[in-house]
């Protein structure tokens, strides 16, 4: 391996001068540090002209996708030149501005189960940032047990007629497609799913978002009335949509324990927090000891779940391979985010419970919101239940309850 | 598990091997039946092994192989409760590596590294660990106090003693009594009395000398609990898929299938913590909050864990026949040394300034 590797180092050098060069001429200076890891799930807001220029800028080059295949629109980099971008990103605080579903969940599995011409249609404007893609998993009857859904896509010859109903389509409503799950075939509950590709301007489409208890509405309700999908917008084979639709579950739960929720609660500890907010004694520690011992606890606890994070990505690594622990790390991670949403509301009493007006600033106000919606994290992307299920069976190699 | 070395590799596997073949759950229960608190015999396998070494420098005799590969060979002796000095010796020996003259390390290193010699630690005067305001104290190089609970007490040729004023090597002979204090676990504990004995201060180290080594024991002891955590969880997992109730195996039943996935979590969140201990002691960074984080890990999930293998086992668990008892007792003990829960987190918040 060093042998073969060590040829390489000049390349990568002059790789990371390329990236330097780059980012001196593109990155706007006023973005710096104003990465939107919630756009996503907020909504867009309007691109000002240095936001544009930045997307379409690493857009042009492949590099919000930069390990994707360079044919399809990708960066064409290696995992170790990939690794220099995020670095010298980082350095400058710029930040990837191409993200969503199309990248962290669609686009993945489009690469591995399209044909060459669904590759050569969907997969360049995903990593140009210009098409938004939604999911249509859930139904009203079809949460846990998804495979229960009952949206029917009828074989009309040349395309399907689709009727039904999604729900918890995340950001819907400013989507312009929709990578879904439907059923081909009512005799077979799993190989009667096949996973199609849906306009959302098709006629027949109509999406109500869904006020959270947070005040928000990153999800929607989808109905679909004799909506017309051209045949050519099947992925895979008819019957094949459970197994291509988990595949792509697979890419999202490693998104929901990793990514950036865990990024932001790097930040400050709740004992710094709860030191600004109360009262201390005449050691300097805070005077309410009771408290005081469960932030510890809980401190103690988030440390520990960080370095099994840490672990798991190095054992990965050694591995080739997802490590069987991403359901242990979805689990874990989102129970104690709720838990820690929780100590800050003890820590701050009322004044943490803020809903919008005079009296509370923007943080406090954004903390709130976060803690209502944190409590989708252990519902959405296999409930915490359900990676129970998984962990006993899969992992554990404990017989199937049903 | 860590990304280890290729020799870290070896040593666990040698001593997986031996903890299996040679000294099973079986042989500690010889022990307990013949009364002592450990195996001479195996003591001396274990020293030939080069165990009693692995974090002595090699000038003094030992392999300086650090103390990863040290966790590696404790936690799998954890896994069959062998009962031996090996973390005690090595932990009294820490203190001598950190705070001993080049005298003291010739005289005493070389010997704890073959195993003629056992050292252990002798620091609390009640039973609960505590660390601060120790009444022993020494006068013109003569120690007087009373050490409670102190591990291998019966055994040891040599105590590390925390006094007033720093730590200091005392050998056992006139004016050192023993009582032993036969514990749940059934080792060698016991309450040493100083009655004026020569003693020979660790003079290195700095100020915070005890504090660095109780943070060794307390890593050192995460690493014995994570061995007894993954065995009693191993055990109990194949007594679900082989116990059948209602016409089928227990393992077939949610209730139950649930709370071995929560205690699989826990089981990873220990893991890493004590790993997060053993490589921040061989990085020598940090090491203060990762021994808290490893060992409130450690007493937290092995509480649990040997509680819910006895629950899981159901009756056949509360019986002597079946080891899951063995467990329970030696997690509490363990649990309580250098600190329990309460202890470690008003550490870490006052480490980390709150």
């Amino acid at each position: 391996m060093a042998t073969l590797a060590e040829p390489r180092a000049d390349s990568d050098e002059a790789f990371r001068e390329e990236v330097r060069a780059f980012l001196a001429e593109h990155f706007p200076p006023e973005l710096k540090g104003k990465a939107n890891a919630l756009a996503s799930v907020e909504g867009p807001t309007d691109e000002s002209p240095a936001q544009k220029a930045w997307r379409e800028a690493m857009g042009s080059r492949g590099w919000g996708t930069p390990t994707w295949p360079k044919e399809y629109g990708g960066g064409g980099l290696s995992k170790k030149q990939a690794r220099i971008l995020e670095e010298e990103m980082a350095r400058v605080g710029a930040f990837n501005p191409i993200g969503g579903m199309g990248v962290m969940m669609f686009g993945p599995t489009l690469l591995e189960y399209g044909n060459e011409a669904q590759k050569r249609e969907h997969i360049p404007p995903i990593c140009r940032g210009e098409i938004r893609w939604c999911q249509g998993y859930s139904e009203p009857n079809a949460g846990s047990d998804l495979a229960n859904l009952q949206t029917m896509a009828e074989d009309k010859g040349d395309h399907y007629l689709v009727n039904g109903q999604k729900t918890w389509t995340s950001g819907g409503q400013w989507a312009d497609k929709c990578f879904a799950i439907v059923r081909t075939d009512r005799s077979d509950k799993h190989h009667g799913i096949s996973f199609m590709l849906i306009d959302m301007d098709a006629p027949g489409v109509e999406v109500r978002p869904i006020t959270m208890i947070s005040g928000t509405s990153p999800f929607c309700e989808t109905f679909f009335t004799d909506v017309k999908v051209p045949k050519e917008n099947l992925v895979g084979e008819e019957g094949q949509g459970w197994t291509i639709g988990k595949r792509l579950l697979q890419h999202e739960r490693t998104n929901i324990s990793g990514g950036g929720s865990l990024a932001r609660l790097m930040g400050q500890s709740l004992g710094d927090i709860a030191k600004q907010h109360l009262a201390l004694d005449a050691d300097g520690r805070l005077a309410d000891k009771v408290l005081r011992d469960r932030i510890a606890d809980f401190e103690m606890r988030w440390n520990a779940f960080l370095l099994t994070a840490r672990r798991a990505m190095e054992e990965s690594k050694a591995a080739g391979g997802v490590s069987e622990i991403s359901s242990v790390l979805k689990k874990l991670g989102t129970k104690l985010s709720q838990e820690r949403s929780e100590l800050l509301i003890e820590i701050k009493g009322l004044q943490g419970l803020g809903w919008e007006g005079d009296g509370f600033d923007g943080p406090e106000l954004e903390a709130v919101r976060g803690w209502l919606f944190g409590k989708a994290t252990t519902i959405y992307g296999g409930s915490t239940e359900i990676q129970n299920n998984i962990i006993a069976k899969r992992v554990l190699g404990m017989l199937d309850h049903q | 598990m860590a990304i280890l070395s290729e020799e870290q590799e070896m040593l666990r596997d040698m001593a997986r091997d031996w903890a299996t073949n040679e000294s099973p759950v079986t042989a500690f229960r010889k022990i307990r039946d013949s009364g002592e608190s450990f195996d001479r015999a195996a003591w001396k396998t274990m020293a030939e092994m080069g165990w009693t070494g692995v974090v002595i420098p090699e000038s003094y005799g030992g392999s300086d192989f650090g103390w990863l590969s040290m966790g590696l060979v404790v936690e799998e002796l954890g896994k069959t409760l062998t009962a031996s000095p090996l973390v005690a010796s090595t932990v009294a020996a820490s203190a001598i590596i950190l705070g001993g003259s080049k005298e003291q390390k010739a005289k005493w290193l070389p010997g704890i590294a073959s195993g003629a010699v056992i050292a252990t630690l002798a620091v609390d005067e009640g039973p609960r660990h505590d660390g601060t305001a120790l009444s022993a104290s020494v006068s013109g190089g003569k120690l007087s106090g009373t050490k409670a609970f102190v591990a291998e007490a019966e055994a040891a040729d040599l105590f590390v003693v925390a006094a007033g004023d720093g730590l200091y090597l005392v050998e056992k002979g006139d004016g050192v009594s023993v009582a032993p204090r036969k514990l749940v676990d059934r080792r060698g504990f016991g309450e040493v009395t100083f009655d004026d004995v020569a003693a020979d201060k660790l003079a290195g180290g700095g100020d915070t000398l005890l504090d660095d080594v109780l943070d060794r024991a307390r890593i050192l002891a995460s690493a014995e609990m994570l061995g007894m955590a993954q065995q009693v969880f191993d055990v109990t997992l194949a007594y679900l898929k082989q116990r059948v109730q209602f016409n089928q195996v227990l393992a077939s039943f949610q209730a139950l299938q649930h709370r071995m996935a929560d205690l699989f979590a826990d089981l990873a969140m220990m893991r890493s913590a004590l790993e997060g201990g053993l490589q921040a002691l061989d990085s020598g960074f940090g090491i203060a909050r990762a021994a808290c984080v490893a060992k409130a890990e450690a007493n937290r999930v092995l509480h649990k864990i040997s509680n819910e293998g006895i629950q899981l086992h159901g009756g056949i668990g509360m019986t002597d026949e079946y080891d899951v008892g063995f467990y329970l007792k030696r997690a509490r003990v363990l649990e309580a040394q250098w600190g329990n829960g309460t202890f470690l987190k008003d550490r870490f918040a006052a480490l980390a300034g709150y």
